[in-house]
């Protein structure tokens, strides 16, 4: 059996990947391996270069053709200037080439001096001058944020959100799924219909009565008016419910005989053999809650309580954006995801392969 | 969590000590909520526990999903700009009947209120092509990544990755190569071409929109498609190539028609999460140049939430013709998955 199955994948795989004539390649093949190059140069590059861009100084940011890594131009002490000057080179008429610090720049002209003789000042026109430059990462554009606006607190709120409202829906979706699962009941089949049901509601379509629904409670502007909205999963609670199922029956009902009440069954049986489900969801519920938009940027409209995701969109429409900041907090803001994806990959590719959710 | 064995208590490794820090909180939780449960286990025996069981979700689901849908209506026969359902007077289908007053219903210049009309026929160019092209290509990457190829997890996640991106994050990703002084305009201008202002220009502004949220949504598709492909029998091909059929046959005859079922999934999946477009668009483009990338979600945000007048009728009325259209999509969804389970 198993011999067939290899025989089968090599003959079909021998198929799909034959070239004609054995060393010659078939146009397929060419076109498959420059189809990938180029797919995963669309789908990193543009990351990479966020990350590379983060790094650059305010003025590296603006230079246009922007250099690939991030450069600084050097700067040097000068006697009797109180500032470091930016260093350049500097092409003289005679063509000669030296090196001089910028005093001023008046119109096309500039106001240079020799570090080694800081006396006499030369003059000379812009275009003959390079900026002198050398790799350097600005760290402040990290650092910075951190200090000066409620980055910090943004992050915070993030986490919060991220945390509590993951903890309450595999709480409470795991409890549900356990009522679905293990007992017979009447209603049984209404509520699951009713599950499947909202499965099909968007938060989308009931904005506004929503948001009357959490300003009723006193939840704007709260934490909780994000995190609570959305605990109750249809997609958590289906999914848990379908792999309780798969339990055997006999462990429960020999715990009933032990006379183990209902609740130390769910929480001491049942939710531990449920582990890779509950994993699954968990993974999926701190996507959802980290990228969540719409509805806290609905809910959340003072900047103490804004997410991560909130934060941004808010400096980024600024009029005058500080793209040296908006770039290294969206850096951050990746970086959990990112780090999912680097551990998890192949779990959460075949995960979504099968249950078909995202 | 799990009832942990006793192990060597005198020399227990640093997996064993964490075991036993991590399993505090859960013993603490477990105690804390079980004399109540037990007591009420007590109180109306084991058959009505299920129901105690389903409470707080269905307590969850009823505050925040059903009630909300059911006042969404009592919103849009309401009028004035009061949030509180008391103080609002029932005007009845005024709402509806001012949204859908135009002289002409193909000129959206001509409709009294014309953002709204403005943004369903965005919507429906954005999705027409954004759906198009999306599975085109995910159906394309499938094929290619279902291939023998060398490296072929690393070219399965490469093309994932996005989608666990947060939209915001894709946003400014790609806003930040295509601004006026942005990498993309440096490429252009390397080779000759004169700087577009991408987002000053609408049918740019929607060209990128489209292509963004392909690139961000793509990868999800393609992962359905591919296991979709991979369940095709095998012997099928074998067969196939005994009998010597052409490649471009064995695609249009076996491979096609067999994946066609999970195909219409994908299209009508990707049509639900099209109509419903706002987080990316909303942050790359802001809806604009104008109205030229604003959408139907976005007409419903802005009315209810971000004009200087909130007008709650006006928005409850669009998100309920919204919530009719997603009703259809879904119908359809659910006939095409049942006739892909029978068959």
């Amino acid at each position: 059996m198993a011999d067939a199955q290899t025989a089968s994948t090599r003959s079909l795989s021998g198929m799909l990947t034959a070239r004609r004539g054995g060393a010659s390649w078939h146009w397929t093949d060419v076109f498959t391996y420059l189809y990938l190059a180029f797919g995963v140069c669309l789908m990193f590059g543009p990351v990479l270069w966020l990350a590379l861009s983060s790094f650059k100084t305010p003025a590296g940011l603006l230079e246009f053709p922007p250099t690939l890594l991030p450069l600084g131009q050097i700067e040097v002490e000068v006697e009797g200037h109180d500032k470091p000057l930016p260093l350049y080179e500097v092409t003289m008429e005679d063509g000669s080439v030296r090196e001089l610090a910028q005093i001023r720049r008046i119109g096309i002209i500039a106001q240079m001096v020799d570090p080694a003789d800081p006396e006499t000042s030369i003059r000379v026109p812009i275009a003959s001058r390079e900026p002198i430059r050398e790799f350097r990462v600005a760290w402040e554009n990290y650092t910075n944020p951190l200090e000066r606006f409620n980055f910090l607190t943004y992050l915070n709120n993030s986490v919060i959100v991220t945390v509590v409202a993951t903890l309450i829906t595999l709480l409470i979706n795991s409890m549900a799924a356990f009522g679905l699962a293990i007992y017979e009941f009447k209603g049984r089949n209404a509520v699951m219909l009713f599950v499947i049901g909202t499965l099909m509601i968007p938060i989308t379509i009931i904005l506004v009565p929503a948001y009357l629904v959490v300003t009723q409670l006193n939840m704007v502007n709260t934490l909780w008016a994000v995190i609570l909205p959305g605990a109750a999963t249809p997609t958590g609670v289906f999914l848990l419910r379908q792999y309780m199922l798969t339990l055997p029956r006999d462990l429960i009902e020999a715990a009933r005989m032990d006379k183990a009440s209902e609740w130390a069954i769910y929480w001491r049986i049942v939710l531990p053999l449920s582990l890779p489900a509950i994993a699954v969801l968990a993974i999926f519920s701190v996507m959802w809650r980290w990228n969540d938009f719409l509805w806290p940027l609905v809910v959340l409209n003072r900047s103490e309580v804004y997410t991560l995701q909130i934060g941004l969109n808010a400096f980024q429409g600024e009029l005058d954006v500080q793209w040296h900041y908006v770039l290294a907090m969206t850096v951050v803001t990746l970086i959990p995801v990112a780090l999912v994806f680097a551990f998890l990959q192949r779990f959460i590719t075949t995960g979504i392969a099968s249950t078909g959710m995202k | 969590m799990a009832h942990q064995p006793p192990a060597d208590i005198d020399n227990p490794t640093l997996g064993e000590r964490f075991n036993a820090v991590a399993s505090w909180p859960m013993r603490i939780l477990f105690g804390l909520l079980e004399t109540p449960f037990r007591a009420l286990q007590r109180l109306l025996g084991i058959g009505r526990m299920p129901y105690i069981f389903l409470l707080p979700n269905l307590a969850f689901f009823g505050i925040f999903v059903i009630v909300p849908l059911i006042i969404n209506f009592a919103f849009s026969v309401t009028g004035g700009d009061e949030l509180f359902l008391n103080d609002r007077p029932y005007i009845g289908g005024e709402q509806y009947s001012y949204l859908a007053d135009c002289g002409n219903y193909l000129d959206p210049q001509s409709c009294r209120e014309d953002r709204f009309w403005r943004g369903i026929y965005n919507t429906i160019t954005f999705v027409f092509f954004q759906v198009a092209f999306m599975v085109l290509f995910s159906l394309i990457t499938a094929l290619i990544l279902n291939r023998e190829i060398r490296g072929r997890g690393f070219f399965r996640a490469a093309f994932f990755f996005p989608v666990l991106l947060s939209p915001v994050v894709v946003a400014l990703i790609w806003k930040w190569i295509l601004l006026r002084d942005g990498v993309l305009n440096a490429g252009l201008t390397s080779i000759g071409f004169e700087r577009i202002l991408f987002f000053v220009d609408p049918t740019w502004s929607m060209f990128w929109a489209i292509f963004v949220s392909i690139w961000a949504h793509m990868g999800f598709y393609t992962l359905i498609l591919l296991a979709g492909l991979q369940a095709i029998p095998p012997d099928l091909y074998e067969a196939a190539e005994m009998d010597g059929t052409k490649r471009e046959r064995v695609f249009w005859r076996i491979t096609l028609p067999l994946l066609w079922p999970n195909l219409l999934v994908v299209i009508v999946l990707a049509l639900i999460k099209a109509v419903q477009i706002f987080d990316e668009v909303f942050v790359l483009t802001g809806g604009g140049p104008g109205t030229a990338t604003q959408f139907i979600v976005q007409y419903i945000y802005t009315t209810g939430f971000s004009n200087q007048v909130q007008n709650f009728g006006l928005a409850a009325a669009a998100s309920v013709v919204l919530g009719v259209v997603l009703f259809v999509l879904t119908l359809v969804q659910l006939a095409v998955t049942r006739r892909r389970e029978d068959g």
